[in-house]
């Protein structure tokens, strides 16, 4: 996994609650065997004007020019500034990677589905929790400010405005250290190998029937 | 401390701790991992890019569900991409040794959280992992279960194990009689209208009361199923005389003596007198109605009675806003009645409701009835090949086929609509699936989510009915 210590981008707000991940890539697309190529169909209903499918050319599809991503001022942003319940419904991983591959480092949001919160980590993708308070403040600066970039450091647990305040944030330590260190947790997994083994073994005795 | 009284959570979780970080940070152990061909191909891929064998072979029970053709399976698949995907797994279970795989023309495959269960793969006292949110189904078991991202799949695959930290505990208790025509869709829509789609974010759902007691195994299966659209990743509820008397001769069951003794075990799978729970809820069965829900949220719910509700009336902004944009999507106006709501099609089916019980519920309503003509497609998709042979036995296919519905072949089907079985822009659909997002069942498409016996009924009315008035 690529690690996450520092990033500074522009910031797009999805003013939305409950985004739920058929919304963030529709079933369609999960077709794919692969785990790259979603980014061109992130949020695929509400961006494109025309139904999507796998193997269209997307650079020729319409765009929908009321949908926040596509609004020039937001193009190019990295930073994700949305509403709570981010990431409900299904627990595709495909929504994380399209997030990533559309280009975002970093997410805002007053709250998250637990899967893919989790998920999010597994891709060096920052799930970032503030306040309702906070992100009703970010919306408040974003909307009045063209071009805010704002800076996280995953280290300091920090969001920081340019020349304005300073957000903390919590963060899970061993999350946090897996993120910035770009851990492989599979390979940490098995440096176990004997405990888990020795789990097994005990575990058969209590239930056997587990085990035949 | 070990007399200290335990949730089932609790126990569950205790069972299954291989180590434990200073900071609660845990590696659990996983005993059942269920596969389908979606969150599956990378996780194989990645194993093999690290030269990373399977943990426990037997411990994987998998089945092609999503993409699969309901109808003319003999023919294949006919879009290219979702057939490369079902290959794709054709070819890991070959490759990696999978020995327990029901593939797409096994007798036995169907929706993989029908399956489980049907065929005794999910036990009491287990751990239960899938690739897919709905996997919470197979707490109906007391088994701890919960949908997993693909590299967490991948982590299973590898290790049999995962990183995970223990969530809080929350308590539903759903106590008294539900009335004539109340199934456990209708609970648990409720359950979510109360709490709301976020209500049971990080904490894992004890379902318990009498209620909950006096349902089914199928029907604690579909109220667990849906603890992911109220935010909980797990819900379960305690084993008792029916988790055992259903379990009794299944094909991956213990058998003999060692079921005698399993089931010794899996009685002491309930929370104790006295323990805690971080929260708890509490609803009463006897004031719960026919469900159906207006938005694109499970928690945009109400009584088949009421109706569509005014977001003028709603004072937080962001809600009011959700509620309009919802509206809008679902083509309705404040303040009609959920009864005059006309309907276009039709889909019994989903890891939901399509189990036998949730087909001859729905039989009962429709016999010696038909689809109203404004009906364009009404259709009934079994859980599993055993469950259509079942209610084919039983003459099931006979009383849907007369009424006008079609009788399909085993899948997730309409519930995503990955295959062809999707609803059209603007068409709305009577549901017994589990999700009304957006675009869920097709772009553009409006669902609504009701028990079994509700789109019977709706099917037979031409609109949303109250089945009460039908029984």
């Amino acid at each position: 996994m690529d690690p996450f210590r520092q990033h500074t981008g522009l910031v797009a707000p999805l003013e939305r609650a409950n985004v739920d991940t058929d919304a963030i890539i529709p079933k369609q697309f999960l077709k794919s065997i692969k785990r790259t190529g979603f980014g061109e169909n992130a949020f695929d209903e509400w961006r494109y004007m025309d139904l999507g499918e796998p193997g269209m050319n997307n650079s020729k599809r319409p765009l929908n020019p009321n949908f926040v991503l596509n609004q020039s001022r937001y193009l190019g942003a990295t930073i994700l500034l949305t509403r709570k319940n981010f990431g409900c419904g299904s627990s595709r991983e495909h929504a994380p990677w399209a997030l990533q591959q559309f280009g975002f480092r970093a997410i805002i949001a007053p709250s998250y589905a637990d899967i893919f919160f989790n998920n999010c980590f597994k891709n060096g993708l920052l799930p970032i929790v503030l306040t309702e308070l906070e992100v009703d403040h970010l919306f408040n600066i974003v909307s009045a400010t063209a071009g805010l970039q704002l800076s996280v450091d995953l280290d300091r647990q920090t969001v920081r405005v340019p020349s304005a305040q300073v957000y903390i944030f919590d963060v899970e330590d061993s999350r946090k250290q897996s993120l910035l260190n770009g851990w492989d947790e599979i390979g940490r997994t098995l440096r176990h190998s004997d405990k888990i083994k020795s789990y097994e073994t005990a575990r058969a005795t209590r239930e056997p029937w587990l085990f035949n | 401390m070990a007399d200290m009284p335990k949730t089932l959570y609790d126990k569950l979780w205790d069972a299954h701790l291989v180590q434990e970080e200073a900071d609660g940070t845990a590696l659990i152990y996983i005993d059942r991992h269920l596969v389908h061909e979606v969150t599956s191909p990378q996780a194989f891929e990645g194993l093999e890019i690290h030269g990373r064998k399977l943990w426990r072979l037997k411990s994987i029970l998998a089945t092609a569900d999503h993409n699969v053709p309901t109808t003319a399976r003999n023919e294949g698949i006919a879009d290219p991409v979702s057939r490369l995907q079902v290959e794709t797994l054709d070819n890991n279970i070959v490759k990696f040794g999978v020995k327990d795989y029901f593939g797409m023309h096994d007798s036995r495959q169907g929706i993989v959280h029908v399956i489980g269960p049907e065929q005794g793969a999910t036990l009491p006292g287990m751990t239960v992992v899938c690739g897919d949110s709905h996997t919470s189904t197979h707490g109906a078991f007391a088994a701890l279960a919960f949908g997993i991202g693909t590299s967490e799949v991948e982590h299973v695959m590898a290790t049999q194990c995962l990183v995970a930290k223990k969530s809080k505990s929350l308590l539903i208790r759903v106590e008294g009689k539900a009335g004539r025509g109340v199934t456990a869709k209708d609970i648990v829509l409720a359950i979510i209208g109360k709490i709301g789609t976020a209500g049971g974010t990080g904490s894992a759902i004890e379902f318990a009361g009498s209620a909950i007691r006096a349902l089914s195994m199928e029907g604690r299966m579909t109220v667990c199923n849906m603890a992911i659209e109220a935010g909980a990743r797990a819900g379960m509820v305690a084993a008792d005389e029916k988790t055992i008397e259903y379990l009794k001769g299944r094909a991956f069951a213990p058998k003999g003596a060692m079921f005698e003794q399993a089931a010794r075990y899996w009685t002491t799978l309930h929370s104790d007198v006295g323990a805690t729970f971080d929260r708890i809820v509490d609803l009463d069965a006897a004031a719960i109605t026919p469900q159906v829900t207006w938005g694109t949220s499970p928690e945009m719910v109400t009584s088949i009675t009421g109706s569509v509700p005014e977001p003028a009336k709603e004072t937080d902004p962001v809600k009011r806003e959700a509620m309009e944009r919802a509206l809008q999507y679902m083509g309705l106006d404040p303040g009609t009645l959920m009864a005059d709501i006309r309907i276009d099609k039709v889909f019994i089916g989903s890891c939901t409701n399509s189990r036998i019980e949730d087909l001859r519920a729905a039989a009962g309503i429709v016999r010696g009835r038909h689809i109203a003509d404004n009906i364009k497609l009404a259709m009934v998709v079994a859980g599993s090949g055993l469950v259509k042979r079942q209610a084919e036995v039983e003459g099931l296919d006979k009383i849907f086929l007369a009424a006008g519905f079609e009788w399909r072949e085993p899948g997730c089907s309409m519930c995503l609509g990955m295959n062809e079985d999707r609803l059209s822009p603007g068409e709305r659909c009577a549901s017994t699936s589990n999700r009304n997002f957006e675009g869920r069942q097709g772009a553009g498409g409006r669902t609504h989510l009701v028990s079994p016996e509700m789109a019977a009924a709706a099917a037979i009315a031409g609109r949303f009915a109250d089945v009460r008035q039908i029984l």
